[in-house]
């Protein structure tokens, strides 16, 4: 399931220390909300993400947990403080074991 | 000359009343089912609001939902959440956490924030299964609850059909 995610972050590659910064990250995934019906009038089992965390040099800086009213390729958007340089890394995991993990450098 | 008139009258009267008739007879089934899925929903709604905030209150203000008013594709509506917060060690925003009234289940997304964040400012994107309200509520470092709520008119409702 991982292998065909594909995520897109968008983080700022330099900042001055203490600076608030955005982060984006958009993740492509269904999220079936397993309400829905399909042709023959069952419902489509619930396929969703359930969890987004994202670590600042391995310290939780963020954590979303999502249900089903969350679009299909969920995206969020946060800020965290530039604290040091070092690696951004931002993880996906939800139904039927579905894991994603992308990483960013940033210079302090 | 007054005759006539009256007739019209009567006669438009008794056509909207027997209208009315038929209408109140066959649709209450239909109208009654529907208000208590919406009941039950928003019933939903303010129990997982309590689960959240427990007994305490939610006051309004400190957090904003920007929401368009008037949406037309209700399966990718963005959604930003804005908290007034310093978000310091001591006052920052613990949580914030989206419900809606008429969606099949309350809950949108939670939130975790914490004095790393810097700002508590949230986009996203959510479904919407019909015109209803949406509510936020930030959970602050000192315990206390606030909450924001916005109507929202959608024309094209979400998780109806296969796309």
């Amino acid at each position: 399931m991982a292998a065909d995610a594909r995520a897109l972050i968008n983080v700022p590659q330099k900042a001055k220390r203490g600076e608030v910064i955005p982060i984006k990250a958009l993740i492509s995934h269904v999220m079936e909300t397993g309400f829905r019906p399909n042709s023959t009038g069952q419902l489509i089992p619930r396929d969703i993400i359930k969890e987004f965390v994202c670590t600042y040099n391995g310290t939780e800086v963020f954590r979303a947990e999502f249900f089903p009213a969350v679009s299909a390729n969920p995206f969020v958007s946060f800020t965290t403080v530039a604290t040091e340089s070092g690696t951004i890394t931002m993880t996906w995991t939800g139904d039927n074991g579905f894991h994603a993990t992308e990483s960013v450098a940033i210079t302090v | 000359m007054t005759e006539p008139l009256t007739m019209v009258a009567t006669r438009r009267r008794f056509l909207i009343g027997a209208g009315g008739l038929v209408l109140m007879t066959t649709v209450p089934e239909a109208r009654a089912q529907f208000l208590a899925q919406s009941e039950a929903r928003a019933a939903a709604m303010q129990a997982a609001i309590k689960m959240i905030a427990g007994d305490a209150p939610t006051k309004s203000g400190r957090i904003k939902i920007e929401l368009p008013p008037l949406v037309e594709n209700g399966n990718a509506v963005p959604l930003g959440i804005k908290v007034d917060s310093p978000m310091t060690d001591a006052d920052h925003v613990k949580a914030i956490h989206v419900f809606t009234e008429k969606n099949p289940q309350p809950n949108v997304a939670a939130f975790q924030l914490g004095p790393r964040a810097g700002t508590a400012n949230i986009q996203t994107r959510m479904r919407l299964a019909d015109t209803q309200l949406v509510v936020a509520v930030a959970e602050m470092s000192d315990g206390t609850f606030w909450r924001d709520e916005v109507e929202v008119v959608v024309t094209m409702a979400a998780c109806l059909e296969e796309s």
